[in-house]
């Protein structure tokens, strides 16, 4: 029990990655699919922070005092760039839902997914007319 | 002015991206690109001759920070060998770009698609030349969010372009995401991103159960961006929707960058003599190449659809791949290499060649090219050669990689691995055989529509295929190349050089507080 206090925060980061995974795979609505996927990020983020914190630790800033301790800052700035990539794909990924709800007229992936066929089916016979 | 090339290479696309993207008027924004391609294509030729010629890495610190501290950009022979690959093709991909794209895209949409072209080959040729595992995560997202962007522009001739670039979005994102998750690990276990350090302190850390972790996070993201089977179901439907252009691109480049960066953690951070690697990894790769290769046929087997029917014939391309770092010796990385040469030019090829018919008619099957091998000679000759390249014939260059591959095997004792490659590249015969049989043995419908060609439009297909032939006939050059890239991850060979002088400086900063 103890264990698991002590590593709390990488039990949190944990559980909110299998969340997050878990609506990625398992949700047809793809607004949910993208949800799910900035939890699974950001939970990557929290493993991050949590692996830079030392206990007791002030923010990096030199103070001339040796004894001072610091968080490790590097964790803190890769995942400055991890986020900024994290809304780079977030922006990407909902520009796309607009775009197929505009085409599709749903964004369920099953739903999608029976018009795709239907798109081929039409362009297999569109081929074969010409021919016969 | 030389000794900026490392940068030059990456900062040349990035920084001709945003001009592309302002460019207003009509084609100036492929002229943009065209000069910042052929310019990238230069530096990374001559990147490559240096190497070839002295033999020692060249280390660009970035800012003047020396590794471990800094980022540092790495040209050795392996980085130099992919890096003309991958510039290479955006060049010829990007002169055919000009008639492809005008043909699929909507003129106003010009200057956005050159924009994201650039950055996504800004993105890969980063990738391969960043010495730094975060590095590489931050190009490998450039690359792969302008990637999603132009598999989407496919979308005003085909709206399935749409869910097939938010599937390889999803995927993409989660493969990248396990990526930062192992290296996570590795960077708690070591306290450094820089490949060549993390090489040096994994070898000197005891307790390596979170080092396993951090493997099976990053092989698993990386097989997920190079889509090794299982994981390769975004790449068909991403591949057979996208504009041609982007599909010649992302097929002969986006994939062989991720081959490329599996290289260099398996062999070049975590190494041969990690425990479970040649076992474990190495069985793993093997099997799933060998199940990729059949899969990967047999689906190209069944398929009508032309684009779809090369892109699963990449699948099992990419397989072959696997197999070759399945073996874990240097041949077989060295054969890796070979093919991962051979193929993006094999597939280049084949995609600019696919382009010029699919430029032309809605939907590109079987029954669009029947009887088109006497309408469009040049073009139907280039898929042609092509395809035979993939089989492996020889005096192509397939035969080359299909030769080392297959040596290497056999060196390794894995004859049953040898003989299923043999027969699965055979096997190959059979979608090639389909090719032919309906563009040249069957008559063209009298009401199909009549496709042309003109020299500007063949041409660049047609630069890739008779380098397939030269580098089939004349290949000394090249296997030595990759030879020469496979020594890098050799086991005896240690490249920690530049790390041990990076280390010397961490202990004199420790020295003076």
């Amino acid at each position: 029990m103890s264990e698991i206090a002590a590593h709390w925060n990488y039990y949190l980061v944990i559980i909110l990655m299998m969340l997050g995974f878990y609506a990625v795979i398992a949700r047809g609505n793809m607004v949910k699919k993208m949800v799910g996927l900035n939890i699974f990020q950001t939970s990557v983020f929290m493993l991050y922070i949590s692996v830079g914190k030392i206990d007791g630790g002030t923010a990096p800033i030199l103070t001339g005092d040796p004894a001072s301790v610091y968080s490790n800052p590097l964790p803190h700035v890769l995942i400055l760039t991890a986020i900024v990539v994290g809304v780079a794909t977030t922006a990407v990924g909902y520009a796309l839902i607009i775009r197929i709800y505009e085409a599709y007229g749903t964004i369920e992936d099953d739903e999608v997914a029976v018009l795709i066929d239907s798109d081929q089916d039409a362009r297999e016979r569109a081929d074969a007319e010409p021919a016969s | 002015m030389m000794q900026h090339l490392p940068i030059l290479q990456v900062i040349l696309p990035l920084l001709a991206a945003p001009f592309a993207a302002l460019a207003s008027r009509r084609h100036l924004a492929w002229h943009l690109t065209l000069v910042a391609t052929a310019g990238a294509f230069a530096i990374s030729l001559v990147l490559l001759a240096t190497i070839l010629r002295t033999g020692t890495p060249i280390i660009y610190d970035l800012g003047g920070w020396p590794a471990p501290i800094g980022i540092v950009y790495v040209i050795d022979s392996a980085s130099a060998f992919v890096l003309p690959v991958v510039s290479g093709i955006g060049f010829v991909a990007t002169l055919a770009a000009r008639h492809l794209v005008i043909a699929e895209i909507d003129a106003r949409d010009h200057p956005l698609f050159f924009a994201a072209w650039l950055l996504t080959l800004a993105g890969m040729l980063g990738q391969v030349t960043t010495g730094d595992a975060f590095n590489i995560f931050v190009f490998l997202e450039i690359s792969s969010l302008s990637g999603y962007a132009l598999v989407a522009m496919g979308a005003g001739r085909d709206r399935r372009a749409l869910p097939a670039a938010f599937n390889y979005l999803i995927l993409g994102t989660v493969g990248a995401t396990f990526y930062v998750i192992g290296l996570g690990l590795l960077y708690m276990l070591t306290g450094t991103l820089n490949l060549a350090d993390l090489s040096v302190r994994l070898a000197e850390i005891e307790n390596l159960r979170p080092a396993y972790v951090a493997l099976a996070f990053i092989a698993l993201g990386l097989f997920l961006k190079m889509a090794l089977f299982p994981l390769h179901l975004w790449l068909a439907p991403a591949y057979s929707h996208a504009p041609s252009a982007v599909t010649a691109l992302m097929a002969a480049t986006a994939t062989k960058v991720s081959v490329y960066v599996l290289i260099r953690f398996l062999f070049g951070v975590f190494g041969f003599e990690f425990p479970y690697m040649t076992q474990a990894v190495g069985g793993l790769l093997l099997t799933l190449g060998l199940l990729g290769a059949f899969v990967g046929t047999f689906a190209a087997i069944v398929e009508t659809d032309l684009k779809r029917l090369f892109a699963q014939s990449s699948i099992a391309q990419l397989g072959y791949m696997a197999i070759g770092l399945g073996i874990m010796t240097s041949a077989g990385i060295a054969a890796s290499f070979i093919h991962l040469f051979n193929h993006a030019l094999m597939k280049g090829a084949l995609f600019l060649a696919l382009g010029v018919i699919a430029a032309q008619t809605t939907h590109l099957s079987l029954h669009t090219i029947k009887g088109a091998g006497r309408q469009i000679p040049m073009t139907m000759t280039a898929i042609l050669l092509g395809g035979l390249a993939l089989i492996g014939v020889p005096l192509t260059a397939g035969f080359i990689s299909k030769l080392y591959l297959i040596r290497a095997l056999i060196d390794s004792g894995l004859w049953a691995v040898a003989a299923l490659t043999f027969v699965s590249s055979a096997l190959a015969l059979v979608y090639v055989w389909k090719i032919v049989e309906h563009a040249w043995l069957t008559e063209r419908p009298e009401n199909a529509p009549v496709l042309t060609e003109t020299p500007g439009q063949w041409a660049p297909a047609w630069i890739l295929v008779l380098a397939t032939i030269g580098f089939g006939i004349y290949a000394g050059p090249l296997v030595e190349a990759a030879f020469g890239a496979a020594q890098v991850f050799g086991p005896d060979i240690i490249q920690a050089t530049q790390t041990i002088e990076g280390l010397h400086i961490i202990e004199g900063l420790e020295g003076q507080e």
